[in-house]
C-alpha cells in the first residue's frame, strides 16, 4: 500500500515536470521571446509582436508536440519489446527497427526518381512515408522475433539487431549511389533525426498512429505482467500468447515506424527510458510502468530537444546525436550492472 | 484407496504421445494410461529422455496427444478455453524466471490472473487467497523481497504458492526438487503431501529422486521404454517394476533396503 502512494506521488511529479519542460522547451530557441509572451500566445492572449506568435505557433509548438509524441511512443515501444523478448537490452533502435524504417523511407525518397511522376507524388506524401516506414520496422521486428525464438540469448539477439543495422545501412548506401544530390540531401537530413519543421497535418497523422499504438499497449498490460514469468506460465494463466504477441507487434510497428518516418531514427530513447522508469519506480508492474515510461519518455525527449538548440546559439544539433550521447553510456552501464540484476 | 469414477480428476486411456504430423511423426510413448485421483500426491518417474516432459505437456493441454484424448473432469482438455483451464489447472516449472523486478508478493498475486479484471486489479478475495497461499507454503516472511534475492528452495516454494493462489483442483510440477539439497527436497515434498491432504487438491510432479518419491508419494507413475505403470509405491516395489526403470542389468532396486543398487564393476 505504501508503494502505491509513493508511485502516485512520483507519477504526479512527472506530470508537473512534463508541463514544466514543455513550457521551457517552447520558450527557448534562437530568437529570445519573453516568457509572458510565450504564455500569451499559447493561451490565445495578446502578443506584442506577430512574428513571435508565428514562431511559437508554427515552429516551436509543433516541435514540442513532436518531442512529446516521439518520447512517449519510442519509450513505450521499448518497454513492450523488453517484456516480449524477455530481454533487458531490447528497444526499437537497438534491435534494428529504426534501421528497417530507414530502409523503407530510403526506398521511397531515393528511388522516387525512378518512378513516373504521379506515383512518386503518392509515395512521397506523408501517408506513403509513414506506410513505408511502418512496413520496414514491421519486417525487421518479425525477423528479429523469428531469430529470438531460436536463440534465447541476450547477446545473440543484440548482434542480430546490429547485423540488421549494417545490412540496411549497406542497402541505403547502394541506393544513394543511384540518387540525385537533392534526394540525397533530403535523406541525409531525415537520417540525422529532426523533430522540427513538421506541418500540423503530419503531426495529426502521427498522433493518431501513436494513439492507436498506445491503446493497443494498454490492452496488453495484464498479459504483459503474466509474461514477466515467461511464456509458459503466461499461457498456463489463460493468456492467449499468440494474440498478445500480435497486438504488441502491431503496436510497436505503428509507434516506432511512424515516429521514425517523420522524425528520423532517434537512438536509445526506447532502450534507456523504460530502464529509468524501472529504476525510479522499482517495480515491474506494467500498469505503473505504462504511465511511467509514457511520462518520462516525453520529459527526456523534451530535455534532449532543449539541448539540441544550444541556448544562446544559432546552431541546432541533430536530435539523434544528443540522444546517443546520453543513451550510449546508459547501455554500457546496463551491461555492467547485468550480473547484479539477475539478467541471464 | 477407492478409485471410483468420481474420484478421478484427470485421466488418459491408451493415448500415444509425441511430436509432428503424418510421416514426420515421432512417437515418444504408446499406450499410455494414467488416472490422477483427487487429493492425492502422484510422482512421475523415469529415466532421462523417456518422455516425462512430453507426457506433462500433453496432460496440461500444451500439446495434443497423437491419438486418444486427455480427459479433465471427464471432459476433453482441448474443449476448455484458456481461462477455464487456467482456473482448474496450474503449473510449476523448472526453468528460471526471466529478469525482472518482481517481488515474491507480485509473483504469487500473478496467480490470480484468471480471476481478475482486464487490468489485473486485485479484489479483497484475491488478496485473501494470495495471503493464504503464502502462509500455506511458509513464505509469508519473504513477501516484500525481490525474487532474485531469495534461495532456490525458497523460490520453488514461492512458485508453488503462485500455483496455489491460482486456486486450481490440479497442480502439475515439472521436477520441483532439481537444484535443491536433500533437506530442502524432503521439506518440499512434505509440503506437497501436506497440501494434497489439507486442501484436497491433486498434485502431480515429475522427479529423479526415486527414493524420496517412494517414501513421500501416494501413487507413482513409472515410465519405461516399454510401458507406463501407475500404482502405489508399495505395490510397485513388490512387483519389481522399479527394476525396469533404467533398462540396465547393472542397476536394480533393492526392496529390502528401499533404494537402488548398482554393480561396482560397471
Amino acid at each position: 500500500m505504501q508503494r502505491t502512494t509513493q508511485n502516485k506521488v512520483l507519477l504526479i511529479s512527472l506530470v508537473v515536470l512534463l508541463g514544466f519542460t514543455f513550457l521551457l522547451n517552447i520558450s527557448l530557441g534562437s530568437v529570445s521571446i519573453p516568457f509572458s509572451q510565450v504564455f500569451n500566445s499559447l493561451t490565445g492572449g495578446e502578443v506584442s509582436k506577430t512574428t513571435w506568435e508565428y514562431i511559437i505557433i508554427n515552429y516551436r509548438l509543433p516541435k514540442a508536440v513532436m518531442a512529446i509524441i516521439a518520447g512517449m511512443g519510442l519509450s513505450l515501444s521499448g518497454l513492450l519489446m523488453q517484456t516480449l523478448f524477455r530481454n533487458p537490452m531490447a528497444g526499437p533502435f537497438v534491435l534494428g527497427l529504426s534501421s528497417g524504417a530507414s530502409l523503407g523511407v530510403a526506398f521511397i525518397i531515393l528511388s522516387s526518381g525512378l518512378l513516373p511522376g504521379f506515383l512518386a507524388g503518392v509515395f512521397l506524401s506523408s501517408y506513403g512515408i509513414i506506410l513505408a516506414s511502418t512496413l520496414g520496422s514491421l519486417l525487421v521486428l518479425l525477423s528479429v522475433l523469428l531469430v529470438a525464438q531460436r536463440l534465447r540469448n541476450t547477446m545473440a539477439i543484440l548482434i542480430v539487431g546490429l547485423m540488421f543495422g549494417s545490412f540496411t545501412g549497406a542497402v541505403v548506401n547502394v541506393l544513394t549511389y543511384f540518387s540525385t544530390a537533392q534526394q540525397l540531401q533530403k535523406f541525409t537530413f531525415w537520417a540525422m533525426g529532426n523533430l522540427g519543421g513538421q506541418e500540423w497535418s503530419n503531426i495529426i497523422i502521427l498522433a493518431v498512429a501513436c494513439t492507436i499504438g498506445i491503446i493497443l499497449a494498454a490492452v496488453c498490460i495484464k498479459p504483459l505482467n503474466a509474461l514477466l514469468l515467461g511464456e509458459r506460465y503466461a499461457k498456463s494463466m489463460g493468456i492467449d500468447f499468440k494474440k498478445v504477441r500480435f497486438i504488441i507487434i502491431i503496436s510497436v510497428s505503428l509507434m516506432a515506424g511512424g515516429i521514425t518516418a517523420f522524425a528520423g531514427p532517434i537512438a536509445f530513447i526506447g532502450l534507456a527510458v523504460p530502464h529509468m522508469a524501472k529504476l525510479i519506480f522499482k517495480t515491474s508492474d506494467h500498469l505503473v510502468l505504462f504511465w511511467a515510461t509514457l511520462l518520462s519518455g516525453a520529459v527526456i525527449v523534451l530535455i534532449c530537444d532543449i539541448i539540441t538548440q544550444l541556448p544562446g546559439n544559432d546552431l541546432t544539433l541533430p536530435i539523434n546525436a544528443v540522444t546517443s550521447i546520453v543513451g550510449a553510456p546508459v547501455v554500457i552501464w546496463l551491461l555492467l550492472r547485468k550480473r547484479k540484476m539477475n539478467y541471464n | 484407496m477407492t478409485s471410483s469414477k468420481e474420484n478421478i480428476i484427470l485421466s488418459a486411456t491408451g493415448i500415444s504421445i509425441g511430436y509432428g504430423k503424418g510421416k514426420q511423426q515421432k512417437v515418444i510413448a504408446k499406450n499410455v494410461s494414467i488416472a490422477l485421483k483427487k487429493g492425492r500426491l502422484t510422482a512421475l518417474v523415469g529415466a532421462n529422455g523417456i518422455g516425462k516432459s512430453t507426457l506433462l505437456r500433453t496432460i496440461t493441454g500444451i500439446q495434443k496427444p497423437l491419438s486418444g484424448e486427455v480427459l479433465f473432469n471427464h471432459k476433453n482438455i482441448d474443449k476448455y478455453t484458456g481461462k477455464e483451464l487456467a482456473q482448474r489447472l496450474s503449473i510449476v516449472l523448472t526453468e528460471g524466471l526471466p529478469p525482472s523486478n518482481l517481488t515474491v508478493y507480485e509473483i504469487v498475486a500473478l496467480g490470480r490472473q484468471p480471476y481478475t479484471n482486464w487490468l489485473g486489479a486485485l479484489a479483497d478475495e484475491d488478496i485473501t487467497k494470495v495471503k493464504n497461499a503464502l502462509e500455506l507454503t511458509q513464505t509469508s516472511h519473504l513477501t516484500h523481497r525481490k525474487y532474485y534475492e531469495i534461495s532456490d528452495g525458497q523460490l520453488q516454494k514461492v512458485l508453488i504458492a503462485r500455483a496455489l493462489a491460482q486456486d486450481t483442483e490440479l497442480i502439475i510440477l515439472d521436477e520441483p526438487t532439481t537444484h535443491l539439497d536433500l533437506l530442502h527436497k524432503v521439506s518440499l515434498l512434505k509440503l506437497l503431501k501436506k497440501l494434497t491432504h489439507e486442501t484436497g487438491k491433486s498434485i502431480l510432479y515429475s522427479t529423479h529422486d526415486l527414493d524420496l518419491a517412494l517414501q513421500l508419494s501416494d501413487e507413482m507413475i513409472v515410465m519405461t521404454t516399454d510401458s507406463v505403470t501407475q500404482d502405489t509405491p508399495h505395490n510397485l516395489t513388490q512387483n519389481k517394476v522399479l527394476d525396469t526403470i533404467f533398462n540396465d542389468k547393472h542397476i536394480r532396486f533393492d526392496a529390502t533396503l528401499g533404494r537402488f543398487k548398482f554393480d561396482q564393476d560397471i
